[in-house]
């Protein structure tokens, strides 16, 4: 019975993981209709930026998080002006393979610098351990985890709904042309939201490194669990991505503990399942855009 | 002349075999003979130029985006080695024949899986099947030889005259024979009113149904037949290498494949052919320079074939061929990459 709860707190441990680093994807890939495959590649770099600055210069733990956000941020918006804008309007191949250029050159280069092992992030001896809780093991280092995405969900769906800037991403997203006729700078919007959510996934990367792993491989092995979110889940609110991060999660802890020899047969079932029965998600709208 | 026969004889005049066709192939023959060292390498390129082949029926013809083309690979590549091992078929023809069919079963049933929903829908069903066959070959161990992969497999001589050698000479001309088999049926389904029927759905699936083609009916068997291809590619892998383990199924494999197809040109059937020889040398250039990172610079091309735009680098690199076209045969551009706007 304990163990039952244990589970289902690393599940949404892992689920709201998955669903800070995701959520970037979601607005790219749900509401731009952008298929960015290289989102992991954020993530990661944030991940390495952590790892070097608490490791090799010493930083505290929660000083290299934040420095994950902003240098992910920053890669995201140079990418962005640089690279990605031209390819809103093109075929989804195009957008696919570009994408995919991306993710190898990224693997090849972080393989490149800091080597092919995996990496660890030294995190504080406060976070270590479990505690207990009338019985039921919770660790520390994942409860963090719970608070900090916890927090950022709720930050999050506070901006899209309640300020200026998430009515005018909203209104971008809908309709673009009409937002650019009364005066809202399309293009700047897509990129602070670009970066915004590249940012996230640099922070994703860094609390997971502790969870996930951190190696140079990392796009390519999570790319599938970030696609299933922003699917499964649908584009029409952040609320379907969360939910389906949570899924996720619990589903994928739940199986490699019961059904550990399945190993992740059970995710990619539930996945091709769902989109046979609903091709636009869970909680996807009926229209696609 | 009306206008139905006229359209009957333009696309009889495409179906015509050209001479430039003729050389391309008298060419590979030719290559053979050339390099006898290289048979291994050679082998590889007409594997990924069959396989290449394949993926181009549903992309180039038919506007389907593939993630997890490597799935029917693997079925192909598994069930040859698994046939070899057990003794099932030991005949290499019937057996490559077989793979095919094994593929082709498996990609006629994730056909409907595939038909529905859109661009983004396929991409993640195609990508999931294919990793749900890695998994499940990883699984079951006991059968495939999980990450080992299947050892000891013997391949008997072709139609019980020719053995495999170790030079691969054999291979490479059994491949070859394979692949230009292969590709006369191809191009035979191509230039045929299905074929003609998959690229107007391909270029716009609306107009296509309202015009009274069953556009899902179409999309399924295209699929399937391109399954058979790729079953028949992965069987040859296995048949030729006398190996077959998991990464048959690796992401990576489609992702190369798309990179082929793309370097090649989409939407003709000789863009897989040019693709996989163009592939195969820049691999050996960048693994020559950094043999470790060599993916990097793979990415590289990628990134910047789509920044260039696939059909302005289509037309800058047939520039030359075609002017020297234009002063020998007076004519107009005779080299031209059919693409479409969208695939």
């Amino acid at each position: 019975m304990t163990s039952l709860f244990t589970n289902l707190f690393d599940g949404v441990a892992y689920g709201m993981l998955l669903f800070v680093l995701a959520c970037g994807l979601a607005v790219t890939l749900g509401l731009m209709n952008f298929v960015n495959l290289a989102h992991g590649a954020f993530a990661m770099a944030g991940g390495y930026v952590c790892a070097v600055l608490v490791n090799q210069q010493g930083w505290p733990f929660f000083a290299g998080l934040p420095l994950a956000f902003v240098a992910s941020a920053l890669i995201g918006v140079v990418l962005e002006r640089l690279l990605y804008r031209h390819l809103y309007s093109r075929s989804h191949l195009d957008q696919v393979l570009f994408s995919i250029g991306l993710v190898f050159m990224s693997v090849a280069a972080v393989d490149y610098v800091m080597g092919s092992s995996r990496v660890f992030i030294k995190i504080p001896a406060a976070l270590e351990g479990q505690i207990d809780f009338f019985g039921v093991g919770i660790g520390r280092y994942r409860l963090m985890i719970i608070v900090i995405c916890g927090l950022l969900t709720a930050g999050l769906q506070l901006v899209l709904a309640r300020t200026r800037f998430g009515s005018r991403l909203r209104a971008a997203v809908d309709d673009p042309r009409a937002a650019s006729g009364l005066g809202i700078n399309v293009p700047q919007v897509f990129a602070l939201t670009f970066a915004f959510g590249c940012g996230l996934a640099g922070l994703g990367g860094a609390l997971s490194a502790e969870v996930l792993g951190l190696d140079p491989y990392f796009p390519l092995k999570f790319m599938i669990y970030f696609l299933i979110v922003v699917t499964v889940g649908g584009s029409s609110s952040i609320t379907g991505p969360f939910l389906a991060s949570l899924l996720l999660g619990i589903a994928d802890v739940a199986g490699k503990y019961y059904v550990p020899k399945l190993g992740p047969f059970v995710i990619y079932t539930i996945m091709i399942v769902i989109l046979i029965w609903r091709p636009n998600g869970l909680f996807g709208r009926v229209n696609t855009r | 002349m009306t206008a139905q026969a006229e359209v009957g004889y333009h696309a009889r005049q495409h179906g015509r075999w050209h001479w430039s066709e003729a050389a391309c192939w008298i060419l590979a023959l030719a290559c053979a003979l050339m390099f006898p060292s290289r048979y291994l390498i050679m082998t590889e390129v007409v594997r990924l130029a069959l396989f290449a082949l394949s993926l181009d029926l549903i992309l180039g013809y038919a506007g389907i985006v593939s993630l997890g083309h490597a799935a029917f690979f693997g079925v192909g590549a598994y069930s040859a080695g698994l046939m070899a091992l057990h003794g099932l078929v030991t005949e290499p023809v019937g057996a490559l024949v077989l793979s095919g069919l094994v593929a082709m079963a498996l990609g006629f049933v994730t056909s409907f899986l595939v038909i529905r929903g859109a661009d983004l829908t396929r991409l993640m069903v195609t990508l999931g099947i294919a990793l749900l066959l890695e998994a499940l070959a990883e699984r079951f161990s006991d059968i495939t030889g999980g990450t080992d992969g299947l050892q000891g497999i013997e391949i008997e001589p072709i139609l019980g005259l020719f053995g495999f050698d170790m030079f691969g000479k054999v291979g490479f001309f059994y491949s070859l024979a394979v692949l230009f088999v292969l590709f006369l049926l191809a191009r035979r389904i191509v230039h045929s009113p299905f074929g003609l029927s998959l690229r107007a759905i391909r270029n716009n699936p609306l107009r296509a149904a309202a015009i009274g083609i069953p556009v899902n009916r179409r999309l399924i068997a295209v699929y399937t037949l391109a399954a058979f291809y790729a079953g028949v590619a992965g069987a040859l892998f296995t048949q030729t290498t006398a190996l077959a383990s998991l990464d048959v199924f690796a992401f990576e494999r489609s992702a190369d494949l798309m990179l082929v197809l793309v370097i090649g040109g989409t939407g003709y059937l000789y863009g897989g052919l040019i693709g996989a020889v163009v592939f195969r040398m820049l691999q050996e250039v960048f693994s020559t320079l950094t043999p470790q990172y060599w993916q990097f610079w793979i990415g590289l091309v990628l990134v910047v074939i789509v920044m260039v735009g696939r059909q302005r680098l289509h037309r800058w690199v047939l520039w030359a061929p075609n002017l020297i076209i234009r002063q020998f045969g007076g004519r107009k551009a005779v080299v031209a990459v059919p693409e479409s706007e969208a695939p």
